[in-house]
């Protein structure tokens, strides 16, 4: 945020070393056997990959901005958001606050 | 020798993927959209490229944190896609163009471009979707490949000078190189959008349309604009332009806006299209140049 555009993280070194773990677990969802063991085991396997608390707690809140915070990059977070079948309107909207149509509804009127 | 014969730039949505395979090109929703392509085809007919070069942005597929090249390109004669995590179909592989990938590399690095050359890359929807949408159909398409791929991930990202400058490096070597053959660059990515944060579903419809009409006529205008100033206006995920900026650097010659479209929304993005003709510049240009 240091950059100061409002509501905008900007993933750079600090936020790419402080979401390193959270990351690497997410982008290890590229297979849909780890997608299968993240489902049936998701606090083993957010150990096997060291999140810490912060991050641990996030996901398990679901909580897209938490993990943002957490050093979390929408590119791989989209790949746990995946494995719940939520879509980038689904965390647009939990994101802004908003419901999922006055999300869409927001983009569409981006357009006029 | 080689020629650039012009330049697309498309948006690259995962989304386009899902409505491609489920046949809804016509639905309400994406008409718009799909509308765009098909002044794209009849150019692409006349125009029969051998091979297309792609700068477009991993998106976590083949690249992750732990090595992230700023400027990566494929060295391959076949790319595979790969399962990206959410349940887009997977494309079969795409026929590189090994020879061409290492004339461009090894022009790139004697003019102090040092890219991370890859003999094994997955490439992303990010790389696949573009040609789905060029040549739609079976999968099958009658061009060999050159992925050339920008990080877009991790900042810093490289400036859209330096993206512009490394599309002209590419430019420059396509046109040296001796096979006569018909070269299409594509830009991948953007407009303005951001999945992310507080401001997530952010748009800038004024901004996109500012980019298109300057990536037509003047390029460089986009190039006093710093990484993170583009990530205000046009969104996170808007430094996608970085991808368009590069592919325009790649044309020489005298350049004609083919067609364009604009549509807002496809999924959380402002969609865009632009083909993009390159003639040999005039005689006297080539004299004194």
């Amino acid at each position: 945020m240091k950059q100061g555009i409002p509501g905008t993280t900007i993933f750079d070194g600090v936020q790419a070393q402080r979401g390193f773990a959270l990351n690497r677990m997410c982008f290890s969802f590229n297979g849909a056997e780890n997608r299968a063991a993240f489902l049936a085991d998701e606090e083993a396997y957010c150990d096997r990959y060291g999140l810490t608390d912060e991050q641990r707690t996030a996901v398990k809140a679901r909580n897209v901005l938490a993990m943002i915070e957490a050093g979390g990059n929408v590119y791989y977070l989209a790949k746990l958001a995946g494995i719940f079948g939520l879509n980038v309107q689904d965390i647009g909207a939990q994101q802004t606050g908003m419901s999922v149509d006055a999300f869409k509804a927001k983009l569409r009127d981006a357009g006029r | 020798m080689a020629h650039i014969i012009g330049a697309i730039g498309t948006t690259h949505v995962p989304a386009i993927g899902g409505a491609i395979a489920k046949g809804v090109q016509h639905d309400p929703y994406w008409k718009p959209f799909f509308d765009g392509f098909p002044s794209a085809h009849c150019w692409l007919d006349q125009a029969r490229p051998d091979v297309v070069v792609v700068f477009y942005n991993d998106h976590g597929l083949n690249f992750f944190l732990d090595k992230m090249p700023t400027f990566a390109i494929g060295a391959a004669n076949e790319y595979k896609n790969a399962d990206e995590g959410w349940g887009i179909p997977v494309s079969r592989p795409f026929p590189g163009d090994a020879a061409l990938s290492w004339h461009i590399i090894e022009s790139l690095v004697a003019e102090e471009f040092d890219v991370t050359t890859c003999q094994e890359m997955l490439v992303d929807h990010a790389f696949t979707i573009p040609l789905a949408l060029l040549w739609p159909g079976d999968d099958n398409r009658p061009v060999r490949t050159v992925p050339i791929e920008i990080n877009t991930v991790q900042h810093p990202l490289p400036t859209p000078a330096r993206c512009l400058k490394l599309g002209q490096a590419v430019g420059r070597a396509i046109e040296r190189y001796a096979a006569d053959i018909s070269v299409l660059v594509v830009g991948s990515g953007g407009l303005s959008h951001q999945l992310d944060g507080k401001r997530a579903g952010f748009i800038n419809k004024e901004f996109d349309l500012m980019c298109l009409d300057k990536l037509v006529s003047d390029p460089a205008a986009l190039t006093r604009y710093s990484t993170v100033r583009i990530v205000e206006e046009g969104g996170s995920q808007g430094v996608e332009i970085l991808n368009w900026i590069a592919m325009r650097g790649a044309l020489a010659g005298q350049v004609t806006k083919v067609h364009s479209n604009y549509h807002i929304p496809i999924s959380n993005t402002a969609s865009a299209l632009l083909v993009l003709q390159n003639d040999p510049p005039p005689i006297e240009m080539r004299m004194a140049g």
